[in-house]
Formats: C-alpha cells, structure tokens, sequence
C-alpha cells in the first residue's frame, strides 16, 4: 500500500464543485501532517466531462492527476464511474480515498468498500493523526452522538461533510502531473427517462451559505413567499420542515431535518419552526441560528443564537426591508 | 411479483441518546422503532401491492430479541410474511452496543438470506438514523450483482420493469430499470397507519427466525473493517438572545447584531 490519500473531484459543467475544494483543503492538511511520518501525497481523480482545469489542482496539493473524461461523466452517477475508480484503486493501493458526501459520493463509497471489502466511513466531520493512523470523527444517531472510529482494513474510503472543511487554499504552482484514464465500463445500467427541473431551491441547500426555512408557522404555502424573499435579498436557499413538506406546501428536497438534509450553514434563519429534535438535528451545527417564533417557549429557541419572539408573517417582511436597505447603501 | 423489505429497528428518532463510557446507554433508550427510511421503503412497496394484488412482500431484518416489535407493525401495515436473523450484539459490561457489526458485515448476512428467499426487487431504505452509514443497502446490491436506484419517493411496476421518481438537487428525476433490482428510498407519502385488521390478521401471518450461522457467511466476511473507538455527546448549544417588542424595533437589533457580532452578514 502506498502511503498516498485519493481524492475524487466532482465537476458540475466542467468546473470542481466547492465540495471538492473543502475535500481537498482536508486532504492537504493530513498529507501534511503524515508527511513528517516519510511522505504522504496526494492525488486525485477527476470525474466529468470536458474537462480542462484538471492541472490547476498542483496549485491546491495534488502530485497526480487523473482525468476520468467521458460524455457519460457530465453528471456522475455512482454507479457508472464505480468500476472505472476501482481500477485506479487496485493499480495506485492508495492508503485512503475522500471524497464528497454527495449524491455521487454516498453512493460510490460503499460500492468501492464493498469490492475492496474495506473500511467505510460515511459524512464525517473531522480527521486527526495519532500514532501514524488516521482517526475519523463523523456524527451518528442523527447528530445525537460523535463518534471517533479506526479504520481496521485499508484503505479507508470516506466522504466528508458539506462544509464542514475549510477549502483549499492554493500555494504556490507545483507540478502535477495528468493521466488520462481508460473509462472502463459499467454494467447493470439505470436509464434516466426524465428530468424536471424545480422552480423553487436555486441555490442548493447543501451548498448554501444561508438558509431560510418555514415551518407550520407560516400559516399556509402562499405566505412561503416571505420566505423566498428574504432568502433572495440574503442569497441563500429556503428551507422547509416535515410539517410543511408533508402538507405539500413545499418540495421534499427543501426539507432539512433526520429525514432531510442536514445543513450547517454560517447562518439559518428558522421561521414558525418549532424546533423538534427531528429538525434540530439537521441544523444545529449552523454557525449562527436566528429563529423567529411567536411562541417564547418554543424549544427552537434552545439553540438559536438570536430569537425573535413574534408573528413570522409580520417579521419577516421587516426583516427583508432592513436587509435591502443594508444592500443599498452598500 | 416478490418484493423484500430490509428494515432496521433503531432508537426512536426524538428520543435523547445518552453516552457512559464510550457506549450508547441502552438502558436510557425506552422507545425503538423502524428507521423512518425504512417505513418509507415499506410504503412504497406496499402502493405496489396496492395496484398488483398477487404482490408479495417479505419483510427481513436481523437484530435482538426487540426487533419483533417493529415486524409486527410492519406486517400490520400490509406485509405477507416476514424473515427475523437473530443477533444480540455483544455487550460491554452492563452496555449494549447496538451496532457492533459494520455495514459490509450486516450486508454479507443480508445478502446470503435474500439469495435464499428469492425476489424480484428489493428495498432498503437510504441509511439507518444510528450509525447514519448508509452503507448497507448500496452493498447488498453491489453482492447480489443488482442495477440500484438511490434516493427513490416513488416506483411503478409493470412488465419486468420499474419506473421510479426520485428528488435530486434541484429537480426531479424520473428512471427506468429491470428487474431485479434493488431501491433504496429516502422518501415516500407518510407512511400508512396499521388499521384495526391489519393488527388482528398480523398474528396470523408467517415469522420465520433464522440463526447467521444457517446463511452459511464465512466468518471473515463478518469481522468489522472499521472500529469505533469512542461516543461522545455532541457539542451543546447555548440558548442566545431573545428579542422583544415590535417588530422593526427587533429586526434592526437583530441586523446589528448579525453584523457586528456574529459578523455573518
Ligand atoms: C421519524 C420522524 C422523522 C422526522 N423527520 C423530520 C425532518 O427531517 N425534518 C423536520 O423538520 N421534521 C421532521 N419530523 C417532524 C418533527 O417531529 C416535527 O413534527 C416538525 O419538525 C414540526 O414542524 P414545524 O416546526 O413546522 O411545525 P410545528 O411543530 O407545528 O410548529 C410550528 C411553530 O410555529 C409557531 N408559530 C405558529 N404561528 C406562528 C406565527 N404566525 N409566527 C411565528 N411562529 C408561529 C408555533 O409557535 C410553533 O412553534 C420527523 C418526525 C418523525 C417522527
Ligand atoms: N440490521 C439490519 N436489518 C435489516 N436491514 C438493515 C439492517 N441494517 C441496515 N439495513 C438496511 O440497510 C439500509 C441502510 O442501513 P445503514 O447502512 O445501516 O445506514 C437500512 O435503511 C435498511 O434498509
């Protein structure tokens, strides 16, 4: 085995995904500390279509670069590029494999532990060096416990957190070098007969830098256009919890909670939002929560940072007003 | 059409876990239920059944004693029969560690019982709320050699076909695979309550209990690639500020604070 982590970069139209600066930054940093240990490098797979920028990753850490370019990697499917980074795997032995927790990345993790018969760890939060092995920190029962785990059998595949990890950061022009990869292909195809684009969630709820969520508290779905613009004068992306997803007031990939996303942006605003653990465990590790409540008793209050205690339908549109007018004067 | 449903039992989703030396406390945990993906997994085969009445669907889980409780809601809510793989995880002093088999372990096992009921698709449900791996069910397809669809909220069957609807980032997606085939789901509508028949026929029906050892799972396949070595509780969050009167009055204060304190805005 050889003493190098892998990463695999996801593009979106031909450019790296934020998520695989955060992986990267990561990466970086525990090559770093191994380094002191007899080297540790660091080289990454690209997985898209058209790509061109493969080379800058020497920039951000990376020795080597692989180029997985193919018409039918312009939205990676887990399934399609398995077999092609399970080969990369079984010729280079890397000691471990990042990636992002996405789509893509929760779903091609177990299928490469599963053919490696190794070590899985899913959505972590930390990494740490002791004694020459690698410690993984991720959170379990739905945020209601931390747990530390030891990879047994190498390598470890993980995937790491949405914004969890501080990105990359470039220094200096190093040299990389690329290989292109042979696509070996993927068998048990899943057609994709349709796809809808939605009008409501521009900005990704995992990616988001805000979030603004309603709950039941908003009353009914046609008030949710407080929610969307206040979210537009933030630039962030709305959110919703069970109770109004289940009402179909809005769209389940708004929901954040157990049985959502789980969202740790550097501010969440939770509008009507009760505050169940269900929910809670899927926002509270927000840099900074404001929750707007009429109900001063309401258990979101617990962990918000600011709590307003009033009516939503009538905070909230003071609130845009206060932020467009910020935006003004610039 | 024969359909399985692995589903896990898990500590109830609002209850607070508690850690002491390293372990979940089990002895804090008063409620266990379905893990809320899997009741989604069972929902969605049961609007199968729904339309196509000579669905039959197979409930499967492995886990102690306890898991009983959840198969016989499952199969009052409309499963035909139900498979249990006894094990009682390995205790620690006075703690249980529910969890003491990794997920590739759990799939090997999963995997070898499915191979002997015989199935046309299979659902899991996208992860398990207590470890939150989601490693099992994307592993047990990639053992049975089966095309997956991750994330499903809804599937037809017809023809040796299924069509499923899954939400992605920003849309919606609409897929076609053949049979068989595993899915694993994320959402689904709520999924129904067990009517007063259900419960009563739910007796009746077939519960078989299978040892591991009976799947014939090598030993090696059963030992953990990936070991916890610590639980902790995570973080707490301190309760901030409240603020009160009228409402421009508060969102001025609170922009202020935003800014020059939290500095997020
Ligand atoms: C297995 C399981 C999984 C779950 N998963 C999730 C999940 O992923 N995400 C999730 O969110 N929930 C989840 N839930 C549901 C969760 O338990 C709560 O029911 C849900 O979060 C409540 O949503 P809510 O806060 O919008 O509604 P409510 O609990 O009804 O709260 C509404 C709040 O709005 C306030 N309010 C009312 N009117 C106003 C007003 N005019 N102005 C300001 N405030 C007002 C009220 O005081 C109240 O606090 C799950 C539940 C289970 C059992
Ligand atoms: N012990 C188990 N018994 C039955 N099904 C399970 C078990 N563990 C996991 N699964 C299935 O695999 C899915 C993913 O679980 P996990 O990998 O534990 O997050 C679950 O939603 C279940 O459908």
């Amino acid at each position: 085995m050889s003493n190098h982590i892998l990463v695999v970069a996801e593009t979106s139209d031909g450019r790296f995904t934020s998520i695989t600066y955060q992986v990267l930054g990561e990466v970086a940093r525990l090559a770093g500390l191994s380094l002191s240990k007899g080297g540790g490098a660091v080289e990454v797979v690209v997985l898209g279509s058209g790509v061109h920028t493969a080379a800058d990753l020497g920039a951000l850490g990376a020795s080597k670069i692989y180029v997985a370019d193919d018409p039918s990697f312009a939205k990676p499917d887990a399934a399609l590029v398995a077999p092609t980074v399970l080969a990369l795997i079984k010729r280079t032995q890397p000691e471990a494999v990042f990636m992002g927790a996405t789509a893509l990345g929760m779903g091609l993790a177990p299928r490469l532990a599963t053919h490696l018969q190794c070590a899985l760890t899913s959505d972590c939060t930390a990494f740490a060096m002791e004694d020459g092995q690698i410690r993984v920190t991720r959170p379990v029962y739905g945020g209601r416990a931390v747990a530390v785990y030891q990879p047994k059998k190498l390598p470890l595949i993980a995937t790491l957190r949405q914004n969890a990890f501080a990105p990359a950061a470039a220094n200096g022009a190093m040299a990389a070098s690329v290989e292109a990869l042979t696509v070996v292909p993927a068998q048990n195809a899943v057609k994709v007969v349709e796809t809808t684009k939605s009008a409501v969630g521009k900005i990704g709820l995992n990616e988001a830098n805000i979030v603004v969520t309603g709950g039941r508290g908003m009353q009914g779905p046609d008030n949710f256009a407080l929610v969307e613009e206040l979210a537009s004068v933030l630039g962030a992306a709305t959110g919703a919890t069970r109770a109004v997803v289940d009402a179909g007031w809005r769209p389940y990939g708004e929901q954040v909670g157990q049985t959502g996303k789980t969202v740790s942006p550097s501010l969440y605003v939770a509008a009507g939002v009760s505050g169940a653990m269900q929910h809670l465990v899927g926002m509270k590790t927000s840099k900074v929560i404001v929750a707007i409540n009429k109900d001063p008793e309401a258990p979101i209050f617990k962990v918000a940072d600011y709590g307003i205690v009033g009516d939503a339908l009538k905070v909230l549109p003071a609130l845009t007003a206060e932020m467009k007018k910020l935006k003004e004067q610039g | 059409m024969k359909i399985l449903v692995f589903m896990k039992q898990v500590p109830d989703t609002a209850a607070p876990i508690s850690v002491k030396d390293n372990q979940v406390d089990a002895s804090k945990i008063d409620k266990y239920a379905a893990s809320p993906y899997d009741e989604y997994a069972l929902e969605q085969a049961l609007q199968i059944k729904d339309k196509a009445a000579d669905t039959k669907i197979t409930l499967v889980t492995l886990g102690p004693a306890r898991v009983r409780e959840m198969i016989m809601q499952g199969l009052a809510m409309g499963a035909d029969d139900a498979v249990i793989i006894k094990h009682e995880p390995a205790k620690h002093g006075e703690l249980v560690e529910p969890n003491d088999l990794d997920g590739l372990a759990v799939a090997n096992v999963l995997a070898a019982a499915a191979k002997k009921i015989g199935y046309d698709l299979i659902y899991t449900g996208t992860k398990g709320v207590d470890d939150d791996q989601g490693w099992v069910g994307i592993a047990m397809g990639e053992l049975l050699g089966l095309p997956l669809v991750a994330g499903a909220r809804s599937t037809e069957v017809s023809g040796g076909t299924a069509r499923v609807l899954r939400d992605v980032e920003g849309g919606k997606e609409k897929l076609e695979v053949s049979l068989p085939a595993l899915i694993t789901s994320s959402q689904a509508t709520e999924p129904r309550y067990p009517t007063l028949k259900g419960i009563m026929g739910a007796k009746r029906k077939p519960v078989l209990e299978w040892d591991i050892a009976s799947l014939g799972v090598a030993a090696d396949a059963l030992a953990s690639r990936v070991e916890r070595v610590a639980l902790d509780m995570p973080p707490g969050r301190q309760a901030g500020r409240l603020l009160l009167g009228e409402p421009n009055d508060q969102v001025q204060e609170l922009v202020r604070l935003l800014r020059e304190q939290a500095k997020v805005i």
